[in-house]
This record gives C-alpha cells, sequence and structure tokens, in this order.
C-alpha cells in the first residue's frame, strides 16, 4: 500500500484539538510558528451543530434520541455534538474484574465541547503532595511556575468568581459571578451554619462581553454548544485566533496511528489514517505536540514501537500508561420542601453551578488524605425525558393525583457532587490490549482499575456531609442511589467523571517519569504531551484549566527553543 | 430580501469569532431566528398521526391508558393532547426491548380483561377498568397476588414514558411553571424564597 507523504514539513504538529492541541495551537502559531493540526473527528459548524434553545417538543425523539437511547444517559440530543461514551467501530476493553468508562470527543475542540466549564486552579500543596503527606510523587514544578500561566489562561478565555483567599482555592483573575440561584442560596445557609465553606464558582463562562466575545445570555445550556461563544471551548475561542495567524493547518479525520522515528532518534513524522478515504499518510515536522487526552496520547506512544524505542515512545521508564487516574466522585441529592412554595421565576442562569464547596477541611486530620471539591444544582430547569422516573416509582398511581404530585415537586430537588483527589495506584493502568484492534487497525487500549481504600473513605466522608448539609435546611436527605457491593458509599466506576490523568506523567528524574516540566519527553528531544496525561498528581480541581496553563507554558518553552534554533532543519 | 433563518444563526456565529458589527444585536437576533425555527416546525406539522408500531387497537388502548395516566383538567390539558402517544409509539417502534414491554404489557392487560370481564380493556366499563388500573398501578398488589407482576411492571414502565412525554411536551412544561429557555440581559437571582 501506498503512504501518502504531505510534502511540506512544518514546524510543529499538533495531534488533538481539545484544552491542550487548542492552546498550543494559538500560542505556537501566534508565536510565528508554522502548525498543522490534527483532529480525529470532523470540524464543528455551530449553526449546523448546536441546539441550543431548542425545546424538547421541537424534537420527534424530545431529545433521548432513536429508541429512547440515552433515556438515562448522557449523550442524548441536545449535547454538543460527537461526544460519547461509545464510539462505533473503536473500542476499548475493561480488563477482568476491572470496570472503567471512556467518554471521548471525535470532533474539533475535543471534549471542551461538552465539559462543565468548571476552572479551577490547582493549591500550592497540590503539587507538593509528597512533601505534605508521603504519599504519591510531587510536581517538578511549584504553584508559582504555573501561575503566571493561570493568570494568562484566565486572562484570555474569561472566568468568573469570586476573591476569597482559600488556601485551597487559589484566587484567579475573574469576572464577576452570577447571582445566586434559590437552590445556592438555600445550601449557602445551611453550609454557614455548619461551617463549610460555600463560595461563588468559578467558571469559564462570560458574564461581561471579554475579549470579542459576549456575555452569556443565560440559558444554562452551555452543554449543547453556544451560538454565541460566550463559553469557553476550544474550537470557538483557541482555534479561531490561530486561523486568524494564517499559521494553521487544519486536518480533520485525521487519526493518528503512530509517530515515526528517525535515525536521530527524534519523531520525524506522524502516520495517521484519512478517515474519509482510509489512505495512510504521513505528516512531517520538527517537533510533536501530542494532545489527544490522556489515554488516547499514551495509547499513542505505546504504539509507536521501533527498534530504538521498543517499548513505545518516551517510555524507557515504563511509566507510559501507569498512574492511571481520574476524579473520585459520589453523588447525594435531598428533596427541600421550601422549594414547593417558590413562585414559577426564571432560575437557568449560566449552564453550570453560581456557586460551590471547596474543600473545606484542609485545616484537619481527617478519615482520609487529600480533599474534595462538591459541585450542586437542581430546582426548575428546563424539564427533560427521565426527570420523574423516580416520583412516578416513589407515588405509583396515576390520574390527577399523579399529575399533581409532579407538579407540587417540579425543582424541588437538589443533587450534590462530591469530586476528590484519587492517589495514584499500581492497579490503575491502561495498555495495548494483545488482542484487539479498532476499525483503522490500530491496537486499541485495555483498562485496569481499582480504587483504594482512601478514595472509599472519602466517599463516605461526601455522603455524610451531604446529608448533614440537607437535613440543616430541614431537607429530607436522598442517598447515592448507586450504592452498592462495586460502589460503596456511591462511588463512581473509573473514568465516569471524564478527568482521566497521569499517563505520560512529568517529573525530575527520567526514571520514573517521562516528560520534563516543560511537557517534554526525556527520551525525545521534539515530542511534547501536554494533555492530562502529564500530569503527577489528580487534584480535586477539574483538570481542563491546568491543562491549558502547562501547554501555555510548554508552548512558551517551544517557542523559545525554536528562537534559539534547537528546533533542527 | 428576506433575511433568513440560516443568515441570522450566521451573523451570531461571526460575531463571536470575529466582533462584527451585528455584535449590538445578538439577544435579538437570536430570539428572532428561535422564533423563525418554531414557525417552520408549526408549518410542517400534519393533523393526523398513524403509529408506526402499534395496530390501531393497540395504539387506542395505549392512547385510553395515557389519559388515565395524565388525564386533562382545568389546569391543563392531559398526556394524550401533549402527545405522549406519538412519542412512545416512535421511541417503540425503534427498540426491541421497548416493543416487548410495552406491545407485550398492552397484550396482557387485554388478556387479563377478557379473564376477568370476558372484554377487553377498551370495551370493559369504566368502573371494571378502573380495577383494573387500581390493581397494577401499585407494587405492593404483587404481594397479594403475583399474577398481577407483569401487568405492574409494565405500568410501571408506561407511568414514566408517559409523564415524559407529558412534561416535555409544551403544554406539560407550560404546567410545571418552568420559565426561562430564553435570552436575559442579567441573571436576576433568587425571588424571596416563602418561609
Amino acid at each position: 500500500m501506498q503512504v501518502k507523504r504531505t510534502p511540506k514539513t512544518y514546524d510543529v504538529c499538533i495531534i488533538g484539538s481539545g484544552a491542550a492541541g487548542g492552546t498550543a495551537a494559538k500560542v505556537l502559531t501566534e508565536g510565528g510558528l508554522s502548525v498543522a493540526l490534527l483532529e480525529a473527528g470532523p470540524p464543528i459548524v455551530p449553526e449546523r451543530d448546536y441546539k441550543e434553545h431548542v425545546w424538547p417538543y421541537d424534537l420527534p425523539h424530545r431529545g433521548v434520541g432513536v429508541g429512547g437511547r440515552a433515556r438515562h444517559g448522557f449523550d442524548n440530543e441536545f449535547l454538543a455534538p460527537n461526544g460519547a461514551w461509545e464510539i462505533e467501530g473503536e473500542p476499548y476493553v475493561s480488563a477482568q474484574g476491572s470496570k472503567f468508562r471512556w467518554f471521548r470527543s471525535r470532533i474539533v475542540g475535543g471534549r471542551t465541547n461538552h465539559w462543565g466549564r468548571i476552572a479551577l486552579r490547582m493549591a500550592p500543596v497540590d503539587f507538593k503532595v509528597r512533601s505534605h503527606d508521603g504519599m504519591g510523587d510531587d510536581w517538578p514544578i511549584s504553584y508559582e511556575d504555573v501561575a503566571p500561566y493561570y493568570d494568562k489562561v484566565e486572562s484570555y478565555i474569561g472566568v468568573f468568581g469570586s476573591k476569597e483567599n482559600i488556601p485551597s482555592a487559589p484566587d484567579g483573575i475573574f469576572l464577576p459571578p452570577p447571582k445566586p440561584r434559590c437552590t445556592e442560596t438555600i445550601i449557602k445557609k445551611s453550609c454557614d451554619k455548619l461551617s463549610i465553606l460555600c463560595i461563588p464558582s468559578r467558571l469559564a463562562i462570560l458574564t461581561e462581553p471579554h475579549n470579542g466575545r459576549p456575555a452569556c445570555h443565560y440559558c444554562a445550556q452551555c452543554g449543547r454548544g453556544c451560538i454565541t461563544a460566550s463559553n469557553f471551548s476550544s474550537s470557538q475561542v483557541m482555534i479561531p485566533p490561530a486561523e486568524k495567524t494564517g499559521r494553521l493547518t487544519m486536518i480533520t479525520g485525521a487519526m493518528a496511528r503512530e509517530l515515526v522515528v528517525g535515525k536521530d532518534g527524534k519523531v520525524a513524522a506522524v502516520s495517521y489514517i484519512d478517515k474519509a478515504t482510509k489512505e495512510e499518510r504521513r505528516l512531517h515536522a520538527r517537533a510533536f505536540i501530542v494532545a489527544a487526552s490522556a489515554c488516547e496520547s499514551a495509547r499513542l506512544l505505546l504504539n509507536s514501537k521501533s527498534t530504538l524505542f521498543p517499548d513505545g515512545l518516551a517510555n524507557s521508564s515504563g511509566v507510559v500508561g501507569r498512574n492511571l487516574m481520574d476524579t473520585v466522585g459520589s453523588d447525594a441529592g435531598g428533596f427541600f420542601p421550601q422549594l414547593e412554595r417558590m413562585p414559577p421565576h426564571n432560575h437557568d442562569g449560566v449552564g453550570g453551578m453560581h456557586m460551590y464547596l471547596p474543600w473545606w477541611k484542609f485545616d484537619r486530620k481527617n478519615d482520609f488524605l487529600r480533599g474534595y471539591h462538591t459541585e450542586f444544582g437542581g430546582g426548575r430547569g428546563l424539564p427533560g425525558v427521565g426527570d420523574y422516573d423516580e416520583l412516578c416509582d416513589e407515588f405509583e398511581g396515576y390520574g390527577l393525583t399523579l399529575k399533581r404530585e409532579c407538579k407540587k415537586k417540579y425543582g424541588t430537588y437538589i443533587g450534590f457532587a462530591g469530586r476528590g483527589e484519587m492517589i495514584p495506584n499500581e492497579n490503575c493502568y491502561c495498555e495495548i490490549d494483545p488482542a484487539v484492534v479498532d476499525q483503522w487497525g490500530i491496537p486499541v487500549l485495555r483498562f485496569h482499575w481499582k480504587w483504594s481504600d482512601n478514595e472509599i473513605r472519602m466517599a463516605k466522608d461526601m455522603q455524610e456531609t451531604y446529608r448533614s448539609i440537607v437535613e440543616t435546611s430541614g431537607g429530607v436527605f436522598i442517598p447515592s442511589t448507586k450504592e452498592d457491593a462495586a460502589h460503596p458509599h456511591g462511588i463512581a466506576d473509573g473514568g465516569v467523571i471524564i478527568h482521566e490523568v497521569g499517563t505520560v506523567r512529568m517529573g525530575e528524574r527520567s526514571g520514573t517519569s517521562a516528560l520534563n516540566q516543560y511537557c517534554q519527553a526525556h527520551d525525545v528531544k521534539n515530542l511534547f504531551v501536554s494533555d492530562g496525561a502529564c500530569f503527577v498528581t489528580n487534584a480535586d480541581k477539574n483538570p481542563t484549566l491546568t491543562i491549558m496553563a502547562l501547554t501555555w507554558r510548554a508552548s512558551d518553552y517551544l517557542l523559545d527553543q525554536a528562537k534559539k534554533g534547537n528546533l533542527g532543519a | 430580501m428576506a433575511i433568513s433563518r440560516r443568515d441570522i444563526l450566521k451573523s451570531l456565529t461571526m460575531t463571536a469569532v470575529s466582533g462584527s458589527v451585528l455584535r449590538v444585536i445578538p439577544l435579538e437576533a437570536a430570539e428572532y431566528a428561535h422564533r423563525m425555527v418554531k414557525a417552520e416546525k408549526a408549518a410542517a406539522e400534519t393533523r393526523t398521526y398513524s403509529p408506526k408500531f402499534f395496530s390501531a387497537h393497540a395504539y387506542k388502548t395505549l392512547q385510553s391508558l395515557c389519559n388515565a395516566i395524565i388525564p386533562p383538567d382545568d389546569d391543563a390539558k392531559g398526556a394524550v393532547e401533549a402527545g405522549a402517544p406519538e412519542f412512545i409509539d416512535l421511541l417503540t417502534s425503534e427498540n426491541k426491548d421497548y416493543q416487548l414491554a410495552l406491545g407485550g404489557g398492552l397484550m396482557w392487560l387485554d388478556n387479563t380483561c377478557i379473564g376477568r370481564n370476558e372484554k377487553p380493556y377498551l370495551d370493559c366499563t369504566v368502573e371494571q377498568q378502573k380495577e383494573i388500573l387500581d390493581l397494577i398501578a401499585y407494587r405492593k398488589n404483587a404481594k397479594k397476588d403475583p399474577s398481577l407482576g407483569q401487568g405492574i411492571e409494565f405500568f410501571s414502565f408506561l407511568r414514566k414514558l408517559t409523564a415524559d412525554g407529558f412534561f416535555t411536551s409544551e403544554i406539560g412544561i407550560d404546567y410545571l411553571g418552568y420559565v426561562g429557555n430564553t435570552y436575559l440581559q442579567d441573571f436576576p437571582g433568587c425571588p424571596p424564597v416563602p418561609e
């Protein structure tokens, strides 16, 4: 079979167009480099693809898709396109006894089209965990190294929040936060009584016009994609300025198969499949940034074997695929009778919480190491399919009593989602499955997963906390519905919170890490991995903001190397 | 020249990425676009619906059950007017599990009614219909009479789908008092919470 070679050699080839890839594309093209950006999915066209402001009754399936497919799932018809738990023709495998779920977005902008826009900085202590409690490893960098890049990212993308001076939740450069909803005023009051911190949340949504993008119009539908680009997605905020430079070449429908190494031990090209024609192509560049998402990036490196790198590229340490982490997740809820008496009013707000609970027990000894933050929401939202499942099961019956009960209970529930730090362990990793390939012939990942006791104790604490918050405000606590033998205290399966990180981690020493502090491979100087794979730990902060800050930092370093002539010919 | 929905949406997108002169009107433009979507849809709608999966008889029974689960009252019309039967038929036509649960469930209901009253459900008197529904509407009844188990499962599922169909309709959303899915310049926050 003939392999088509792209004639041009680019300065940099970026693989993946999400939080990391988009950021790198912006910084590098604006810095004067020519960039080829490979994305495995199609382009996104907001006017065609977004379902913003569509009512459920505007769609024959009311949002649940053919056959009611998404009746209880995440991938409903309203969601921005091409984000899914399963992709036809591109499977993955869970090892026996392990359960891991992998959410992938095959589209320009990747998972930034689908994320919750929660933009939290890691705290100083989060970078130095081993020094603090003896578990896991310290990062090779400190908060002070990353802080200027948090500043840059926040200033550019726009994040709302408030200055609070809380050690576990560093302040950033914030737009003003939106006013709290009723549900949030109730929880805030309860938290005040319990001395639990409850503060305005920090989301990448514009409460004021910012860098040419209009302010949010408060429809609560960020997850559908925003036609006015008032929230952050890489596709609408990072890619456009890169395109404007004229130095970006976007190649969509390009599934990376392998990084090809030259005789000098540097990456010479990426071999990819053009999904439309099923042709094998090769694209040459002087440097490569792998930003395909933590597990996809590890997969690409592990699949890039050569005589120089028999265990996969940048893997002389053997850590590629190891130290896989997700976030500890446990959910609960409450029924709040006082909300029954609320008059109809617009409760939408931004597409996410206006307030949240940062980690507040950092000043004492707990039953577990590390911490968690809490997201919460509920109230008088746009009704959707499945909303009345629980009520129907509990109340039963039929007729006017059922109809009126549904109306009475509408908007009276608040859900809590604990999101905590997992400590990496040797039982959680991904590797290449020895037998299975995807439809492109690329060997797929096999996941291994087991929570340790620390995470389970943390989930227990979450449930206890939410019970006390609900009961303090006169509500009725509803424990996690997911609790069973495999899910003690409702702890979610690995991958479910969609915060996978750690699989190509950075570190000071090449024996125990794959990358240096600039996301540059110890073994291969023109190779960078700047998505969540580079994380050393997975603090209770949602990883996206840190991914962008670390990528911006790595890109500045790469630009500096280019200026010094270290990119090569 | 009439401005099309596509033009409006495109102008919004351009506003977003390049800051065009249209920046001052995104709210009005977006609202206008939304109204046009609705008008297009209304024009395309037909009055009669022919079921995709259920037989004429089964569909009539389904309609009757939907009406019993969420009937009209002075405050709002019911599940049938809200299009729940059409929604349920569409999903069922595409889902084999639903075909078994609902298609089979309706036959279970008729068969049970014939056994009790010598008539399928629709031909039963209002009192007889209420009698059987009162039995299959509550799980606890299966403890006394295990032969009701399948009927209870069926009704439990149909109740959820009927609620789905009703509460995601314009009628149902209005009945709940949801206010939103709109364009606000500022979010007003919470009105006073009654003590």
